[in-house]
């Protein structure tokens, strides 16, 4: 049963949800405003210009990054989610509160970790393991960090399950397989799509680690950019930016209208 | 359960497709291909088309990294993994990194262009006979301020900052050496003083310096000079000089009691592939016109004495970037100070960091 | 029973990753610890974490760290509840993920022009005649950016837990006469807990050691752990004491995990 779908949304909850999505785009949208600037600074703007878009074009190298950092963020992100919802699985299966605890406190040592220092000790290991540095260690490494937050992210919801579902199930005459499939996997659903998500945000935004542990030409957009920091940030970063922002918006409007028209078909059972 | 099986088949065909454009998109660019040359450089430190021309023109394919610190390339060239055969770290990371054994010699019958370079910036005490490195860029430490913003306020020396009308008004760069080196030199020392008393003597003069400090920041000073969001700040020449740029109402200075003197220089790191193609990548940048179109991109100063001829006149006449040789000679160029006094310098400058509030 | 051996097969690339990718940097890092920055075998790493300096450090640290999560609890929160009332929540909560996706540098570089002196809040101030006020470098803007980077990560866990309450609950507490606040304090709340404290796991670690947003935003005017560390590994290359200082903060950690286990069943 899902919460609350009957109760309108409150005049109040409408100003609020506006007031939090304007403060979360206004940066987003002051970057798109500069990409447009001929000057070439994010300070005063000049003039209206496309030039930046247009050396996007030509930048082969840049096209080279943007796609890597792509297919690491998608890789990593799938299979940490899979690792991890299997050691949510694992951790929920325990029943001895004592390694309950121990195991979730060493798996959350990477998301207390500092960047710096994971990037340097992933490199000691890959380095030790003789691993060519480039898209595996960089993969590898993605998938490590990203794999705690699935797990924090898995592990409540399976907390919350209640036992008597499954027992409820295994009186039916449920298989093991099937209560796994039919029962415990869509319960977590939501709790794994946003593992997920937050894989791939962490993937994504990742410079430390990454820097690290790449090499042999291999970069990611982060790491490009950061490099530019010293020498300022050139507005074709802002273009660029832009493009994958507007790329990703419709991506989403479109993945989510397919879905809406998938479940008008199916005669709205539960969502 | 269905739902999420259909989620992760249509991400993973996704991957797949995305991980075939990479690698044809490698391949057209030729990155598969044999006779390479890695090169490790700063964000933006080089005109690429430079790049491409040396490409075609020798037929090697260029493989090009970034990084944004010394201590960070320095770190990943150590740890192996991965074969630079050019890195451009700045001095004092050069004399580490020489003392470490992590260079190889450069062999200067290679490097016929090395007689360009100006020999004020040849043999310095980092790299003697520059077995190791050519010099690539220099520049300064200095003041940057915007004197609109400050009428009647000079700045010959680096006690002007202490001015009590700053209040809140100076930016300084983020780095150890360049702060408690501004302290030193602000008292007559030299900025390589590891003397305890001297140091502390800095340590405190800084200290007093605390309520005009807006902020400490690293690259982003830039930016926030262009904003004027701060009146002052101490910076490098290169980033001063893009600075003026965008904003001409700021000058440039640098103090009468001596600063610090910077190089990056061009080595071919222990772990080097392709030796040969480093040579003669060097020696490309070397080359008057080439290291002209080069430093018209990167905006830096250049050492290169025959490049200046190819240049703006302005640029290169300009006193505050190309000092002369007698103001030179004021400056000193960081030594390496051991690990000790390093951390040391660190802890200081951490110390210093916190003490605002 | 055949099931066991299937999730203990399961459970083996999860057992790998926290052999090889945790339990090793854990002993790497600790390892290094020991070593002063000469390279001998000592103390003195530890004995200079507990001066002063790195003590008011911690507590800096720590003080921050709540902070952050505290006002990004309070701002989430109510967030996730307007979204479970929405009618096309996954598509919002979407949409909030997404600005997370964009470059944190860029972000930071848009905030030091919003926040600047010539940018829309101050000119907006300006035009109430309060005049322009240093918004940026400041206690507020740091707590401010760190907050805005955090809220996804503390929405989602609190959305999830939320979007999973029975309307049945609430149609019961106002049945037997609850207000809404009642029904709030006393059945929304306590359900969602666990989502409370997953989100504050996920905020209150990692803003213990920010080091990206202290330099850029708060001009280096805080000091994190994180700070002090990517110092120590990168500048001066004292891997040392770095080392020394993340064994604290695992240490501590740790000691959160325990205050804020779960210990209770489900309802």
């Amino acid at each position: 049963m899902v919460f609350n779908m009957e109760r309108r949304t409150t005049p109040f909850a409408k100003i609020y949800l506006i007031a939090i999505f304007i403060i979360l785009y206004a940066p987003i949208f002051f970057l798109i405003f500069y990409s447009f600037n001929s000057g070439g600074t994010m300070s005063h703007f000049k003039g209206f210009t496309l030039e930046w878009y247009r050396s996007l074009l030509d930048d082969k190298r840049l096209l080279i990054i943007v796609l890597n950092t792509f297919a690491i963020a998608l890789i990593s992100a799938l299979i940490a989610t899979i690792v991890g919802v299997f050691g949510a699985l694992a951790i929920y299966s325990f029943k001895k509160r004592q390694t309950k605890n121990t195991v979730l406190s060493l798996n959350n040592i990477l998301i207390v970790s500092p960047d710096v220092i994971m990037g340097a000790s992933f490199l000691i290991l890959f380095t030790i393991a003789g691993i060519h540095l480039g898209f595996m260690s960089v993969l590898l490494s993605h998938i490590a960090f990203s794999i705690p937050i699935v797990v924090l992210l898995v592990l409540p919801k399976l907390n919350e399950m209640q036992p008597s579902l499954i027992d409820a199930a295994k009186d039916l005459g449920a298989t093991e397989w099937q209560v796994l499939t039919r029962v415990i996997f869509p319960y977590i659903t939501p709790g794994i799509f946003a593992g997920f998500f937050m894989a791939l945000t962490y993937s994504l935004d990742d410079f430390a680690v990454t820097f690290f542990v790449t090499g042999n030409g291999f970069s990611t957009l982060s790491v490009e950019i950061y490099s530019l920091a010293r020498r300022g940030i050139s507005l074709n970063i802002n273009a660029l930016s832009t493009v994958l922002f507007l790329f990703t918006m419709i991506l989403i409007v479109i993945y989510y209208f397919l879905q809406q028209r998938s479940h008008v078909k199916t005669m709205g059972v539960r969502k | 359960m269905k739902k999420l099986i259909r989620f992760f088949l249509v991400s993973a065909l996704v991957s797949g497709i995305i991980l075939y454009a990479i690698s044809s998109l490698n391949q057209s660019e030729g990155y598969s291909s044999g006779n390479t040359l890695t090169i490790f450089n700063w964000g933006d430190y080089i005109d690429m088309d430079l790049v491409k021309q040396f490409e075609k023109e020798t037929g090697i394919k260029i493989v090009y990294e970034t990084f944004d610190s010394n201590e960070a390339m320095m770190t990943k060239i150590e740890q192996g993994g991965t074969s630079y055969d050019i890195a451009v770290p700045s001095e004092y990371m050069i004399d580490k990194m020489r003392q470490e054994d992590l260079l190889i010699p450069l062999n200067h019958n290679k490097l016929p262009n090395l007689q360009y370079i100006d020999d004020r910036f040849m043999d310095l005490p980092f790299d003697p006979d520059n077995k190791y490195s050519v010099p690539y860029f220099w520049g300064t430490v200095g003041i940057t301020y915007n004197p609109t913003l400050l009428p009647n306020k000079e700045f010959k020396s680096w006690h002007d900052l202490w001015d009590p009308d700053l209040k809140n008004e100076i930016i300084l760069i983020d780095g150890a050496r360049e702060i408690i080196g501004m302290g030193l030199n602000s008292l007559g020392y030299s900025l390589n003083d590891t003397d305890p008393k001297h140091l502390a003597e800095a340590y405190n003069k800084l200290q007093k310096l605390t309520p005009n400090i807006k902020a400490i920041v690293g690259d982003e000073n830039k930016l926030l000079m262009q904003n004027n969001e701060a009146a002052v700040a101490v910076l490098w020449s290169g980033d001063a000089a893009d600075i003026m740029w965008e904003n001409e109402d700021i000058d440039y200075v640098i103090p009468e009691e001596g600063s610090n003197l910077w190089f990056d220089n061009i080595v071919i790191p222990k772990t080097a592939k392709n030796v040969e193609a480093a040579h003669q990548f060097i020696n490309f940048l070397l080359d008057p016109k080439i290291a002209a179109q080069n430093t018209e991109y990167v905006a830096y100063s250049t050492p290169n004495k025959e490049a200046l001829k190819y240049m703006d006149p302005e640029m290169v006449q300009d006193e505050r970037f190309y000092p002369s040789p007698e103001l030179t000679d004021k400056l000193e160029v960081y030594e390496n100070l051991g690990k000790k006094n390093l951390s040391i310098y660190n802890d200081l400058f951490l110390e210093f960091k916190m003490y605002r509030k | 029973m055949n099931n066991r051996k299937m999730r203990n097969l399961f459970m083996i690339p999860y057992a790998l990753w926290i052999i090889l990718f945790v339990v090793t940097p854990i002993i790497l890092v600790a390892y290094y610890s020991f070593f002063d920055i000469e390279g001998y075998f000592s103390f003195a790493n530890y004995k200079k974490f507990f001066t002063p300096v790195y003590l008011k450090m911690t507590l800096s640290s720590f003080w921050y760290a709540f902070l952050i999560t505290f006002f990004s609890l309070i701002i989430a929160y109510p967030t996730a509840l307007c979204l479970t009332r929405t009618k096309h929540k996954q598509l919002w909560l979407l949409l909030i993920i997404v600005p997370s996706w964009v470059n944190l540098l860029l972000k930071a570089y848009a905030f030091i022009g919003i926040f600047g002196k010539y940018g829309p809040p101050n000119q907006f101030l300006e035009w109430l005649g309060i005049g322009t006020k240093q918004i940026l470098f400041t206690d507020f803007s740091f707590i401010f950016v760190s907050v805005y980077i955090f809220i996804p990560f503390m929405i989602l866990p609190i959305f999830n837990a939320l979007n999973e309450l029975p309307s049945s609950l609430m149609d019961a507490a106002t049945d037997l006469g609850a207000s809404k606040w009642t029904t709030f304090k006393r059945v929304i709340f306590p359900l969602t807990i666990d989502g409370v404290k997953t989100g504050c796991q996920i905020v209150f670690i990692p803003a213990l050691s920010l080091f990206m947003l202290t330099r850029l935003i708060a001009g280096n005017r805080v000091i994190t752990l994180g700070t002090a560390i990517e110092q120590h590994f990168l500048v001066t290359q004292d891997w040392g004491m770095g080392a020394t200082i993340a064994v604290f903060l695992i240490i501590f950690m740790f000691i959160i995990m325990i205050l804020t286990g779960t210990r209770k069943r489900g309802v």
